[in-house]
């Protein structure tokens, strides 16, 4: 009986030590990142509009930032002439791009804009702490609230509105992206965008505004399906540029409420693409998965010139519903890669 | 030696003033509140009972009868109150009482704006400054169930939550901007002859933050959790009732010197009228 609890007791120590060994250069990551000590006073984060993302953090060392965001509820086009009211991160969907580095001190500050009707607040992906910021965040219509974090795990992560109800604050458009560089930053390249997808459930409201539909949301029909929170955003004269033999990076997040979006460039594969924005890197991708919620960077060098199409692959919302954008590429022909024979 | 008594005297009760307006709280503050008169038509609601939009999904909780005014408080009624209790002021008024935007748009003490019907409903309020109001007036802030037991009317039933249009209307009628700029009773009465439980403002209750949501509702459960420690972490008995979601979640956002936009407040009243 004794001998038998001994070895019990052997297995288990071994069971467990064996798991220990399995390490990899995120193990203990973010507990080296609490300790890291920013000096110096805070500075004003940049923060973009989609598509535009801010400056690289490059080698910098971790420093304090202050983030400022607005909560909004306001009428924007959503698709040719319909306008839709929208709840908004500082009057855009997808909100302010926010990027900062690992161990980096951030103050998050948050007003909800006087004229709005209902409370607000954030919940960040990328915070290490009760709500991800939602709950000392709460605000109500007027009001400001700010705290603290320290960044702690490099990726790239979704915000969101997380009032009550949340499918609600999240369907109107209140979503966005902080990108949390590893130190030393990721690897250069030439051009980066900022894009997030989005679902719009939709009603006619007051003077044709349309309005967000519970019922639509309940059922999860959504009647438009975007990139960067209006129909055409990536299209004509809004297409993304890129050129022949540059290496390009796409950040790109799904504010859902509830599609999965399988993301695909149809003619150029993503030489690199995050899994989820983690740190698990794929190579030649075609179609990558973003959840609801999720956030993916991937990376890819354009070979041959033209027009290419950037769709969520669940091909009716692409093709119906609105989930459709292009990259044009400028630059040489390179016959070696593609060329037309006859 | 008479000098020096009456001296020490002095002192002493300089002192102990001092010590008196330190000790000021909400409750001494109220006290020295002057009547108005106001003649607000109210209306008897009679008592019964109902389910909490939050709480155990099998527990009625019953509400007395009572007596409701018809629609919010006024401009011009909270300018009657403030002219007659000049502790609510605008340029008076403690902060701890009522924060900065306290009357916002007043361009001065004795004045609401121009861009204000006198019969539009105050806002910029505390709950402080309503329930001042309210004593005042000889009435009371509602307390939460009993304002939630009469929202459950439409123009038709006394209880209209079965209603799968009722959520909706409301939803409709919180998303208008400056709603809270226009006249009171413009609009339809519900059942029991109220008007604008939604159309116009927010409103206080007296208990206004007895049920928190906890800012992120996907938690289902409740910050209070003595209050709520009801077995299971229930949450909303009706989720799909985005309407009242969206009220508590305002309500939850609130601190009792917190003056917005669009919340105002009506006074509510005791009543020995068991039934009508």
């Amino acid at each position: 009986m004794k001998n038998n609890i001994i070895l019990i007791v052997v297995a288990t120590v071994c069971v467990l030590t064996s798991c220990r060994t399995n390490t990899d250069a995120n193990e203990g990551r973010a507990l080296r990142n609490a300790e890291v000590k920013t000096s110096g006073d805070a500075e004003k984060a940049e923060i973009t509009a989609a598509p535009l993302v801010p400056k690289p953090v490059g080698n910098r060392p971790a420093k304090k930032l202050i983030v400022e965001l607005e909560t909004t509820e306001t009428e924007g086009i959503i698709a040719d002439s319909l306008k839709y009211t929208f709840w908004t991160f500082n009057n855009i969907v997808p909100g302010s791009f926010i990027r900062v580095r690992e161990g980096d001190d951030i103050e998050l500050r948050l007003k909800n804009a006087a004229n709005s009707a209902m409370p607000h607040n954030i919940d960040l992906h990328a915070v290490n702490g009760p709500g991800g910021g939602a709950e000392v965040t709460f605000v109500s219509p007027g009001k400001e609230a700010s705290f603290h974090f320290k960044a702690l795990n490099p990726g790239l992560y979704v915000y969101h509105c997380a009032a009550p109800p949340v499918p609600m604050h999240i369907a109107n458009g209140m979503y966005g992206l902080i990108l949390v560089e590893p130190e030393g930053g990721l690897p250069k390249v030439d051009r980066e965008y900022y894009i997030m997808q989005g679902e719009f459930y939709t009603k006619a409201g007051d003077n044709s505004v349309l309005v967000f539909d519970n019922d639509k949301g309940n059922d999860e029909k959504p009647d438009y399906v975007l990139f960067n929170g209006k129909k055409g955003s990536l299209l004509g004269k809004n297409m993304l540029q890129a050129n022949v033999g540059e290496t390009d990076r796409l950040l790109i997040g799904n504010g859902g409420p509830y599609r999965v979006s399988p993301l695909d460039a149809p003619g150029e594969s993503f030489d690199k693409g995050s899994l989820e924005g983690g740190s698990l890197v794929n190579h030649n991708v075609q179609t990558t998965l973003i959840p609801a919620g999720g956030a993916t960077i991937v990376e890819f060098t354009v070979e041959a010139p033209g027009e290419y199409v950037l769709v969520d692959h669940s091909i009716f919302r692409a093709f119906n519903k609105g989930a459709i954008g292009k990259l044009y590429v400028s630059g040489e022909k390179n016959h070696e890669v593609f060329e037309k024979i006859k | 030696m008479y000098k020096i008594a009456v001296t020490i005297l002095f002192l002493l009760c300089f002192f102990a003033c001092k010590e008196n307006d330190f000790k000021k709280n909400p409750e001494a503050e109220n006290n020295g509140i002057k009547g108005i008169d106001i003649n607000t038509k109210m209306v008897f609601i009679q008592g019964g009972s109902y389910l909490p939009f939050y709480g155990d999904a099998k527990k009625q909780v019953s509400v007395a009868s009572f007596l409701l005014d018809e629609r919010p408080a006024t401009n011009e009624e909270f300018l009657a109150f403030v002219t007659v209790n000049p502790q609510w002021r605008k340029s008076n008024v403690k902060r701890v009482f009522a924060d900065t935007t306290y009357l916002r748009d007043w361009p001065s003490d004795l004045q609401f704006s121009k861009d204000q019907s006198g019969d539009a409903p105050v806002s910029f309020v505390s709950w402080f400054a309503a329930n001042a109001f309210a004593e005042s007036t000889g009435k009371r802030l509602p307390t939460l169930d009993e304002w939630e037991y009469v929202a459950m009317a439409d123009e038709k039933d006394y209880n209209a939550r079965g209603k799968k249009s009722y959520s909706d209307y409301i939803i409709s009628l919180y998303l208008k901007k400056n709603k809270q700029l226009e006249p009171v009773k413009k609009s339809q009465p519900n059942a029991w002859g109220i008007y604008n439980m939604f159309d116009r403002v927010w409103e206080w209750t007296d208990d206004f933050n007895s049920v928190l949501t906890t800012g992120d509702s996907r938690e289902g459960s409740y910050d209070d959790k003595n209050l709520f420690c009801a077995g299971a972490a229930t949450s909303a008995t009706d989720v799909l009732n985005y309407a009242a979601f969206m009220r508590f979640g305002l309500r939850s956002s609130l601190k009792a010197n917190y003056t917005v936009a669009n919340l105002g407040f009506r006074c509510a009243k005791d009543t020995n009228i068991i039934t009508k």
